[in-house]
């Protein structure tokens, strides 16, 4: 793990949990990232897990090509909720409700892809909505270390190059060009 | 690196390490004086630049270390339209770590040209504004334009038209790699005969007063410069200062008063000290040099009330924080065929220099401005966004996304301003920033012959993006800027102590040892690409102020 890796972890918590997260470092987080390679959640029950990945399913769909789902979405927003998202806990929690309410407790993936939309679209000026819409597609495009954007679907899709020393040519046109 | 005690009297605090304050630290300390930088700030990556975060998720939720911009939270500020409003939550914000804006900015560093140096003998003053000469010319300033340019270093075209400033020296770097953005604005320029050029800007791109040139890595704009290319005051100026053993840094160090004695002369500096429990420490100096930006010196010469200055510090002329000219800007934007892939390289891909002189016969508004093409996206930020005339989410966003993706042109005007009294930075009555004082309130509306500039660049913008042959083309609207990073004018320089705030050397009329030399120096706001001029006029305020402080008169 990189540091900034580290430090940004440990930022968003509240001065006693950092302190507790420092303490307990590096156990607690390798921990939760070999919890997440055997398929479990830390912040997320199952259940809750279910719906924020069938939202984002939706959000980012499967098409032709990978989508949220394929890229392991639910696992960025898990850690984004312990990390610099911890803030966004409470409107989880209620929006989760909310979405229960609206699906009468079934869970959304049962439903008709229809359905889904349906029920999704009434919900899309929720602050609950924007902030699952906001967290799926960052966790399509932000660096895999962060747990989504599998092994970086996100990144091919929008044709994005991480290397960090690149050369001319940049496009198609300057390329037909050369130089200045 | 040296250090000093507070209560040791130095002979220059320098509050702010940014375009300005880099300059005065370097050019005092090798001078041979004692000088103590306040950056209210972190560290940054200073001297460790390779460790530089290029991980967009980090950079846009960063550590408290690892900040290297503002945070409205926390700087707090406040905005309004004009004085009859009440003033809302801002979002204004500027660089806030060793070397300030500079670490981050997208380096754009083109000189003014001659006549905006004194606009008002030239074209005339407008009702309304406060259009006025500088007390300096082009041709005093334009040596230092030059050591700027070699000491920074700054890559750029040498090319000579009357619509780039004459130079007594080419820059030192040639300039950054044609990329689509370039090539393809050639191709309207052809069409509509208009001047392209590369953009000027401080990123040097071969190796350079022992820097490396830049590798293209997009991560550019907002980040840290990983291999010293972008020539910040971090990598370009301060570690000179530091190396003369006369120069400490003090970070983190927020300062929240300038002292003055009953005499009406500076005393040093009150500030607290985030690292000792934000507790109050005074430093002692000879003389005090504010260069805090645009915004921030306004503020804490408000800030600094005394029973001598009961309206703020150097302020008998009432015009601090007054003129506060921000940017505006609007353009357009237009998808292409074929991939771009603007996201790799510096921001700005190329320069339309042809609209930069005024033309108002012919366009209907007083001023101008330098069009500048771009693209650059970073992933998480184009997701955000979204693509243009899609659903924000589902299957028509990600086909949208994904067919738009690498293939967006971006027309980003820098476009004049002018200053107009109203509009200012003061102090909100109401809110206090994280340490409790008064937080600073924006009041900016621009004046109606602006409204006119930016929808005539606009316009412009529309045309280049058809005729480099986008498919689709769709203008922006207008941009009345709300604050930000290019605040200028509002510690206007000039001859008269009733119509200025510091003279032409950036000596306070009112304090006979205080400077300001940054941003709010700028009497009038140029094309809206600051930073040359503030560094340049910095270098020519130390170049007075070391001469006259080696004859034991900084009072001049």
């Amino acid at each position: 793990m990189t540091d900034s890796r580290r430090k940004f972890l440990l930022k968003s918590f509240s001065a006693s949990s950092a302190a507790w997260l420092a303490a307990n470092w590096p156990a607690e987080v390798a921990a939760a990232e070999k919890a997440q390679a055997m398929g479990a959640f830390t912040y997320f029950t199952r259940e809750q897990a279910g719906e924020v990945d069938a939202m984002a399913a939706q959000i980012y769909p499967t098409t032709d090509t990978p989508g949220a789902r394929e890229a392991q979405v639910v696992y960025f927003i898990d850690t984004a909720l312990v990390t610099f998202a911890q803030d966004k806990q409470n409107i989880y929690a209620e929006g989760l409700k909310d979405l229960s309410s609206r699906t009468g407790g079934r869970p959304l993936a049962t439903l008709s892809a229809d359905q889904q939309i349906q029920i999704l679209t009434a919900m899309e000026k929720t602050p609950f909505f924007k902030t699952v819409r906001d967290h799926t597609i960052m966790g399509m495009f932000a660096s895999p270390q962060h747990g989504g954007n599998y092994k970086k679907i996100g990144w091919q899709q929008i044709g994005y190059d991480d290397s960090l020393n690149f050369r001319a040519p940049f496009g198609a046109y300057d390329k037909a060009e050369g130089t200045w | 690196m040296k250090k000093y005690r507070p209560s040791e009297e130095v002979d220059f605090v320098v509050i702010g390490s940014g375009a300005a304050g880099g300059v005065m630290a370097k050019q005092l300390a090798q001078a041979g004086f004692s000088v103590v930088v306040m950056e209210q700030g972190a560290w940054g990556a200073y001297g460790h630049e390779q460790d530089y975060n290029k991980d967009e998720l980090i950079n846009r939720f960063p550590s408290e270390e690892d900040k290297l911009i503002s945070d409205p939270k926390t700087q707090r500020n406040t905005f309004r339209r004009n004085a009859n409003e009440k003033a809302v939550p801002g979002g204004h914000s500027y660089g806030c770590v060793v070397g300030g804006g500079t670490v981050t900015y997208g380096a754009s560093s083109w000189r003014h040209l001659p006549y905006e140096f004194n606009e008002a003998s030239k074209f005339g003053t407008m009702a309304g504004t406060g259009i006025a000469d500088w007390p300096v010319s082009y041709e005093e300033i334009e040596p230092y334009y030059s050591q700027a340019e070699w000491e920074i270093g700054i890559s750029g075209p040498n090319i000579k038209t009357p619509l780039i400033a004459p130079m007594s020296k080419p820059y030192p770097c040639r300039p950054l790699p044609l990329k689509s953005s370039g090539a393809l604005i050639q191709k309207a320029a052809a069409k509509l005969n208009l001047t392209v050029t590369p953009n000027v800007a401080a990123i040097i791109t071969e190796p350079y007063n022992g820097r490396s040139g830049c590798i293209n890595c997009g991560a550019c704009s907002g980040y840290g410069c990983q291999v010293k290319a972008r020539s910040s005051s971090a990598v370009a100026l301060l570690p000179y200062a530091v190396a003369t053993g006369n120069c400490e840094i003090r970070v983190h160090s927020y300062v929240r008063e300038i002292a003055v004695d009953g005499s009406g002369r500076a005393t040093g500096v009150t500030y607290f000290d985030k690292a000792n429990n934000n507790q109050e420490v005074f430093q002692k100096a000879k003389c005090v040099v504010l260069s805090a930006n645009g915004t921030e010196t306004p503020r804490l010469l408000l800030l600094s009330k005394s029973n001598r200055f009961q309206q703020g510090l150097a302020n008998s002329s009432g015009l601090v924080g007054k003129y506060l000219m921000t940017g505006n800007g609007g353009g357009a934007s237009g998808l292409f065929a074929d991939p771009l892939n603007e996201y790799k390289g510096a921001v700005t891909g190329a320069a339309v220099l042809s609209y930069v002189p005024n033309d108002v016969k012919n366009r209907g508004f007083y001023g101008g401005g330098r069009m500048t093409a771009r693209g650059q996206m970073s992933p998480m930020q184009y997701g955000l966004a979204g693509p243009h005339g899609a659903p924000s989410w589902g299957a028509g966003y990600k086909k949208a996304l994904m067919e738009q993706a690498n293939r967006r042109l971006t027309m980003v005007n820098f476009i004049s301003q002018l200053p107009v009294e109203s509009n200012m930075v003061d102090l909100d009555p109401d809110v206090k920033d994280a340490w409790g004082l008064p937080a600073m309130r924006i009041t900016t509306t621009s004046h109606e012959n602006d409204f006119k500039a930016m929808r005539f660049f606009i316009d412009r913008s529309v045309e280049i993006l058809k005729a480099a042959g986008a498919t689709q083309v769709w203008a922006d609207e207008v941009n009345d800027s709300k604050g930000g990073a290019h605040a200028r004018g509002t510690c206007r320089i000039g001859n008269d102590p009733k119509s200025s705030v510091a003279n032409k050397y950036h000596r306070a009329h009112d304090v006979p040892n205080l400077f300001i030399v940054d941003g709010s120096s700028l009497v009038t706001g140029g094309r809206n690409h600051p930073t040359m001029t503030i560094s340049a006029l910095a270098y020519r305020c130390a170049d007075h102020l070391v001469k006259a402080a080696k004859q034991g008169n900084v009072t001049i």
